[in-house]
């Protein structure tokens, strides 16, 4: 069943790219999607029936040499499962949406067939996200991890005679190649520490790998460090992370179906699974998690404050992507990896969602993206408008403080930003409680600038904006669905006690628990019902004195890795900080965008250079523009002609001159086509010669 | 089948003698008559080197199908593969048949160019059989003069300078090589490769005019056989022959000239310098490892800012060899296997990157960047595969290009993490350069009005093409198709190098004692 998982959408992405001519257009797609449909019913019979147990499938043999073995396997745990249903699911209502979405693409002449093609390519995109989520070994998801990277570059440059989708595409593949170079050396250095590029042998070896000093490039290091770090360049590459973002909201070059499928809530997450999959390193790399922290805490504060003042609909929510990956990094950083992927797959649903719905808004504004020419849409596309609105409800955390009952982002990021404060990182949770007000003025923004207020920009378009098909207006409500329960469904799996979250993550009887839960009976005197449960489970552990090694279960907590619990007792006033933010956000949105519209106007010119600074994204773009592209291209010219030209082939020349005069007298005689005989007699001549040559030593 | 291998090897030569003294005449139909038969012949040459692949013993790493006879003045005919050389000749019989293919639309002295590269095959297939040095050296630089020929009468309006440079860069490795040989031959007082294999070398230091030579007698017949080797590979800084003769050679030209003949170069690094001078390969692997760093991110730096097509692929190309080089002096077992596996996959990428400008040049006349863009519009199949090659030439997973480049940085992240770290730029570099072109070329509006009726592939450049796709992404999904017919036979190389470096270091100790 996990091969028809993951080959389905293979499958489809072949027979629609190639096959469409004969299937026809439509029956095609239909195939395409239907396949793809078969794999999220199966990913959710999977994750559904999943007993903790990690499974591995072997398909075939890959790259062997010597001690070195990559197979091409599946691995079924707990993180596998989670990212199958997320990505099968996001995936499965993308291709249906668009269906409506692509139908009469103004980007496309009359008589151009550019869908099939388009669903191919989701297809493909699904297959390798597939491979990368499923690998059992670190190579098979460096596979996956090009491979959505392509899948990427393709779809981003999709409207391939606009300049500025192919900008936007070569710009993503290099910048991700960037932190791929990160990705490769890691996957080096662990197969030199390791012997071995299986999960299972690599976790394996962890503690041991945590106490192993490498010697890499001039110094000597901690092992896991390394390791960690590097993986973490990879992973901040794919998820734009800060430095390496500038491709993200480039990428909304791309159709809006892509941006959410890929650009919001799937390719985009592979830098977490990644951090959550390699939990075993991460725990032992102290310098590896301090950096996962600080960047995912600035990445989260720095797109919020660059969302807070884009105008193309996509722009914003592209930021707010940026922005929501530093929180779940955050988590894994500090350690609270269930609460990452936790936030991962609300994440996946509600931002799929807003991403669905700013289409359906761009669908039906003919194709127009500017925030300021929007306006009053809640009456002409009400449908949309509902879902944009449980989508806005989720990704600001709505819900009743201090309760479990909420949309799913609220008990996500809340988990994420009690997390941070149960790692004792003060710094990044003040970032995230500050990120969480800036998400809420964006999101509200966005809301009261489409849908509410009085209609701006072209007459004709606003008189002529329509609700959108059934196909587009389906996966919006399956979708809303997930954004409003899933965080209530779930959260008890990855952010109840311990002993829940080991159970869903299949990790055996841990002795932590009982340490944990020991340390806050003596630490917090006001939590004592959960300390009972954990001298209850410390009398049981004393016993066995079993501790879960790194391997066993899908993520791995060192023993003295504690923020989880520290996290649940956090104070009342940081469990209500993220909902207090949120108000906050909402009011200054309401103010600014209701209440009193000249506002936003006279602040932006009252503070113009702090203005100009988030518009033009902190200048990144120039920045590196300007210390990178342009002396790299210059360096290329100046080797090219300085190097290559005048020193090289200078000095050949120098060296022959005695011999060019002689050269040129021959080459004279060549243009008259008498060195063509001669030379010619010559090839046939040795010819000849080697042929009689063994003819007659062969007789003897 | 005892003479299996030569069969193979002079079959193409049978053909282009048939071709030189049967056929007459210029007209459209000796033409067509005269690509038939290099066509089948080179078709029948691939079919019977079937035979070698598949009755090739992959787990015994010595060599098979071995031939010997006596030859003239005491010299020696000697034939043989060996799992490192098998797959070289499989790539070699292969690349012909679609290189013919080729140059179908060929119409000067047709009758010529066919011999030329009917010849320039059995050349080539000499060097990977021979198993006798002089043999080797024979083929080695019989190999040049049909490449000379093909891009000096063939080739574009400056190729008497290409021709000249190709032809002064090589030969100048050549004389030191047989030089080399020589001494080597008074050394150990035979040509034959198997038993040179097993000869140790002098390795004791040395001190000529006052300088002392760390490894002695090796360290100078290693440079001399490097000085080459290099050439051909090409490795920086001796590259510079390779963009021009790319820029001046016709299309099939290139395409042996990229695919097979700088895989030479390789070979002979692991025919030679590896195996009989191991002391010195292990005093001037970090001079490689460097040279192949700075080649990698130079030429990659310098393929950014070219304006004409072919010269950028050269320039990757060059990259590209950098991996191998870098690979091969790794010495281990991932660095060589990904070293050969990168030559191969090479092979297949590269050869197919010239075919693709091939396709455009013969329909626009131009090698220039600038004067494309949108081809995508009118030409879905060509853009298809060209972006299928682009990706394999950038490394992506599930090409072939991935596997070479892949293991080869495992193996030399082993020995040197700066260059592992270095060389591993070329990643990004790669990238850039190889997605720059693709989009100048197939992507964009289609607005130049000399582009607006260019016509997609035709059947026979499909069939060009398909074998080629089918094998890089075939290697690149089961890339054990190669590394089980190479592994055993570089395991036994690298297992004898070391115990050749280990004495040779106990010798020291007791020299020192």
């Amino acid at each position: 069943m996990e091969k028809i998982i993951l080959f389905a959408p293979l499958i489809g992405a072949v027979l629609c790219g190639f096959g469409w001519r004969m299937l026809g257009e439509k029956a095609a797609m239909w195939t395409t999607t239907g396949l793809v449909f078969l794999s999220m019913l199966f990913s959710w019979t999977v994750f559904l029936g999943f007993d903790g147990e990690t499974r591995q499938i072997e398909i075939f043999r890959w790259i062997e040499s010597g001690t070195f073995t990559a197979d091409w396997a599946i691995r079924v745990d707990r993180l596998t499962a989670i990212m199958l249903i997320v990505v099968t699911t996001v995936s499965a209502f993308v291709h249906l949406y668009s269906f409506g979405y692509m139908d009469n693409d103004p980007e496309w002449r009359e008589g151009e067939s550019y869908k099939p093609r388009f669903f191919a390519y989701l297809s493909f995109f699904t297959f390798t996200m597939l491979a990368l989520v499923t690998a059992d070994n670190i190579v098979q998801l460096f596979f996956g991890w090009e491979g959505v990277g392509v899948a990427s570059y393709l779809l981003i440059g999709f409207y391939y005679r606009k300049p500025s989708a192919n900008a936007a595409a070569i710009k993503a593949f290099i910048v991700n190649r960037v932190g791929d170079f990160g990705f490769l050396l890691g996957i080096f250095a662990l197969f030199f520490l390791v012997d071995s590029v299986s999960f299972d042998d690599i976790f394996a070896a962890a503690p041991r790998i945590g106490e192993t000093e490498l010697s890499f490039l001039n110094g000597t290091w901690g092992a896991a460090n390394v390791v960690g770090v590097l993986l973490f360049i990879g992973a901040m590459g794919k998820s734009a992370q800060l430095f390496l973002h500038t491709w993200l909201p480039d990428a909304m070059e791309g159709p809006t179906p892509v941006s959410a499928l890929i650009h919001a809530a799937t390719m985009v997450t592979a830098g977490v699974f990644l951090i959550c999959r390699m939990s075993p390193i991460i725990e032992f790399a102290p310098s590896a998690q301090t950096m996962i922290v600080v960047v995912g805490a600035s990445t989260a504060f720095f797109a919020a404050t660059v969302g807070l003042v884009q105008n193309d609909i996509k722009r914003v929510i592209a930021y707010s992507t940026c922005s929501q990956l530093g929180y779940m990094f955050v988590a894994a950083g500090v350690g609270v990896y269930s609460a990452a992927m936790f936030h991962l797959l609300t994440h996946a649903f509600f931002k799929a969602l807003l991403f669905l719905g700013a289409g359906s808004v761009i669908h039906a504004m003919h194709h127009e993206q500017d925030l300021r020419a929007y306006g009053g849409l809640r009456h002409k596309i009400p449908y949309t408008f509902w879902a944009m609105m449980i989508g806005t409800l989720a990704i600001t955390g709505v819900g009743i403080p201090l309760t479990h009952i909420g949309f799913a982002g609220f008990l996500s990021k809340d988990a994420i930003i009690e997390s941070a404060w149960g790692g004792g990182e003060t710094l990044a949770f003040w970032a995230l409680v500050s990120a969480a007000a800036m998400t809420s003025f964006y999101s509200w923004r966005l809301m009261f600038m489409t849908f509410f207020g009085q209609a701006r920009g072209d007459k004709h378009i606003h008189e002529h904006a329509h609700e959108s098909p059934n196909t587009m207006l389906i996966p919006l409500g399956a979708l809303s669905v997930g954004a409003v329960f899933a965080g209530m469904l779930w959260y008890s799996d990855f952010f109840g006690d311990h002993d829940e979250v080991n159970r869903f993550y299949g990790i055996p009887v841990h002795e932590a628990v009982a340490e944990a839960g020991a340390d806050h009976g003596a630490a917090t005197t006001e939590h004592a019902a959960p300390s009972v449960e954990g001298h209850g489970d410390e009398v049981a552990h004393a016993m066995t004195a079993a501790h879960a090694l790194p391997g066993e279960g899908a993520l791995y907590m060192a023993p003295d890795n504690h923020a989880m619990d520290s996290a649940h007792h956090a104070p009342q006033w940081v469990k209500a900080a993220p909902f207090l933010a949120m108000l906050l956000g909402f009011g200054v949105a309401y103010l600014f965008y209701v209440q009193a519209p000249e506002l936003p106007g006279r602040t932006a010119t009252t503070f113009r250079p702090l203005y100009l600074f988030f518009l033009n994204k902190w200048y990144f773009d120039e920045l590196y523009e300007a210390i990178i592209v342009t002396p790299l291209r210059n360096i290329g010219l100046a080797l090219w002609k300085r190097g290559d030209g005048n020193v090289i082939d200078g000095a050949v020349n120098g060296i022959s001159m005695g011999l060019v005069p002689f050269f040129t007298r021959v080459a004279g005689r060549m243009q008259s086509g008498y060195l063509f005989h001669y030379a010619f007699a010559m090839v046939l001549g040795i010819a000849v010669l080697i042929t009689w040559m063994t003819l007659t030593g062969g007789a003897e | 089948m005892d003479n299996l291998l030569s069969i193979i090897t002079f079959l193409p030569l049978f053909a282009a003698l048939i071709l030189g003294v049967f056929l007459r005449g210029d007209d459209a139909a000796a033409q067509k008559n005269a690509k038939w038969l290099a066509l089948i012949a080179t078709s029948a040459t691939f079919l019977i080197s079937l035979f070698v692949l598949f009755g090739f013993e992959a787990s015994d790493p010595g060599f098979q199908f071995v031939e010997e006879h006596a030859w003239l003045l005491g010299l020696k005919y000697k034939m043989g593969v060996d799992g490192i050389s098998v797959l070289f000749l499989m790539l070699t019989t292969f690349l012909m048949p679609i290189t013919i293919a080729a140059c179908w639309n060929v119409t000067t002295r047709v009758k010529e160019y066919m011999i030329t590269f009917l010849v320039m095959e059995t050349l080539m297939l000499g060097v990977f059989c021979a198993l006798d040095m002089v043999l080797f050296y024979l083929f080695f630089e019989g190999g040049l003069i049909p490449m000379f020929l093909i891009i000096g009468i063939w080739g574009g309006k400056d190729r008497i300078y290409a021709t000249f440079k190709f032809f002064l860069y090589t030969f100048l490795g050549s004389v030191l090589m047989l030089v080399a040989m020589l001494a080597m031959y008074i050394d150990a007082g035979t040509t034959d490769i198997p038993t040179l294999l097993s000869h140790q070398f002098d390795a004791g230091t040395i001190t000529i005019a006052g300088k002392q030579i760390l490894g002695g007698m090796q360290t100078l017949l290693w440079l001399a056989f490097f000085a080459s080797f290099a050439v051909k590979m090409p490795m920086w800084p001796v590259h510079t022959w390779l963009p021009d003769a790319h820029v001046q050679a016709p299309t099939a030209g290139s395409v042996v000239l990229a695919a097979i003949m700088l895989k030479m170069g390789g070979y002979g690094f692991l025919r030679f310098s590896l195996p009989m001078f191991p002391v010195a390969s292990d005093i001037w692997a970090p001079m490689v490892f460097w040279l192949s760093a700075i080649a990698i991110v130079y030429t990659s730096l310098v393929a950014l800012v070219q304006t004409d097509m072919k010269k950028l692929i050269a320039y990757s190309s060059v990259a590209h060899m950098g991996f191998v080089t870098m690979g091969i002096f790794a010495a281990n077992q991932q660095g060589v296997d990904g070293a050969i596996f990168q030559m191969l996959s090479h092979g297949f990428v590269s050869g197919a990157l010239f075919l693709c400008v091939g396709v455009i040049y013969d329909r626009m006349h131009t090698r220039e960047i600038d004067a494309y863009g949108g081809l995508a519009t009118r030409m879905p199949a060509y853009a298809l595969v060209f972006m299928l090659f682009t990706m394999a030439n950038v490394g992506l997973p599930g090409t072939s290009g991935f596997v070479g480049e892949f293991l080869t940085l495992v193996g030399v992240f082993q020995v040197n993490t700066w260059v592992a770290a270095v060389a591993a730029t070329g990643v990004i570099l790669s990238a850039s350069y190889a997605l720059w072109l693709y989009r100048r070329v197939a992507f964009g509006d289609l607005i130049k009005e000399s582009l607006r009726s260019i016509t997609d592939m035709n059947l026979r450049e499909r069939a060009i093409f398909a074998p080629l796709v089918a094998m890089t992404l075939l290697l690149g999904v089961y890339p054990a198709l190669v590394t089980d017919i190479v592994g055993p036979s570089v395991e036994a190389l690298l297992s004898n190098y070391q115990t050749a470096l280990n004495s040779a270091e106990a010798a020291t100790r007791l020299a020192q004692n």
